[in-house]
């Protein structure tokens, strides 16, 4: 895959443009294989109280060197602005850096985020130095709001949380895309291989996704579709798609026919 | 002797010396320091400052780490939540 082809967020470097969550798999050994499988080298992950009475069980970052990959803690889970900050400073003070997947989410049934907590959350923690990379709903606007107070990408749905239904309102995020002139990483809502492709033709800069690689019936191999799906999309952006059109336009010449 | 205080750590009671500080207790449970955050009575501590924070009758300690999670996430810091 193209080395060049970096993604950069507030500094932050990045190789690959598929990132990946840990939630959902069987075990560690598993996770860890998914994701060696996929080449993500951004993982989220969430932040939740030590089992302190069985001291025996695994640390999942026993097997996700945080040398290796990038530990994008995430607030999942949050439903308030407090709670949102809350966990944010504590993964902060688990000490692995100002970056935070900042969700605050407004409803259990569909997980979509509340965007007016969102932004006031985001605000607070800019200005605690967070970098925040907000996950936010396929709303133009409110992309551009979370731009302007100073989050240095946006991460859009696709689709609800686990889902798999794949690009829900793809002019939506085309109009993110055009408006906002930070990383657009799509997440949440991927089911298969060609919606992560999709996103990356339309120009989006990474894609985010956990449940359609954890939950897929053979997890390491989707992990891999997924990588070349990400890696196709890119090239097919850059090289830039012929227009569509209604009707036919030969490929062999007419000249030289009998 | 050393007295016999009550404090709560992850929500469950738990007896605890007078005295003992956060590293005291962490040391106790068996957990590392690093890649964890501690939470006293609502106030997120320094890690430098772990053996210096005596614990008190009462006090509220939460101890958490990273787990395994995409979005929604429920559950213990145990890798095996859902």
């Amino acid at each position: 895959m193209d080395a060049n082809d970096r993604l950069t967020i507030a500094g932050h470097e990045f190789r690959s443009r598929l990132w990946v969550g840990t939630g959902k798999y069987k075990d560690f050994a598993e996770t860890k294989k998914a994701i060696e499988a996929s080449g993500a080298d951004v993982v989220t992950v969430a932040v939740r109280r030590v089992n302190i009475t069985d001291r025996s069980k695994e640390n999942l970052l026993d097997y996700i060197d945080p040398k290796k990959y990038t530990i994008l803690p995430n607030t999942a889970g949050c439903y308030t602005v407090e709670d949102a900050v809350r966990y944010a400073r504590l993964a902060r003070a688990a000490g692995i850096s100002d970056l935070v997947k900042l969700e605050v989410l407004g409803d259990e049934r569909t997980l979509f985020p509340d965007t007016a907590g969102l932004i006031e959350a985001a605000k607070i923690l800019i200005k605690e130095g967070f970098i925040v990379l907000p996950y936010t709903n396929d709303d133009p606007i409110v992309a551009k709001k979370l731009v302007d107070i100073g989050c240095p990408a946006v991460m859009p749905l696709a689709a609800p949380i686990g889902s798999g239904l794949g690009i829900r309102n793809p002019y939506n995020l085309k109009i993110i895309m055009e408006t906002v002139k930070v990383p657009i990483i799509v997440d949440a809502g991927v089911g298969t291989a060609s919606d992560a492709a999709l996103a990356m033709e339309y120009g989006a800069d990474a894609v985010l996704m956990n449940t359609a690689i954890a939950g897929a019936q053979h997890p390491i191999a989707m992990a891999e579709a997924m990588k070349y799906a990400v890696y196709a999309g890119r090239l097919a952006y850059k090289a830039g798609r012929i227009p569509r059109k209604l009707y036919a336009t030969a490929s062999s010449p007419i000249e030289g026919m009998l | 002797m050393v007295n016999e205080i009550q404090i709560q750590v992850n929500g469950e009671p738990r007896g605890w010396r007078d005295g003992g500080t956060v590293a005291d207790l962490l040391s106790d449970l068996a957990i590392a320091t690093e890649r964890v955050a501690v939470e006293l009575n609502l106030e997120i501590l320094d890690r430098k400052d772990f053996g210096q924070r005596s614990l008190c009758e009462g006090d509220r300690v939460e101890i958490l780490g990273f787990i395994g999670g995409g979005c929604e996430t429920k559950g213990e810091s145990d890798g095996r939540e859902r």
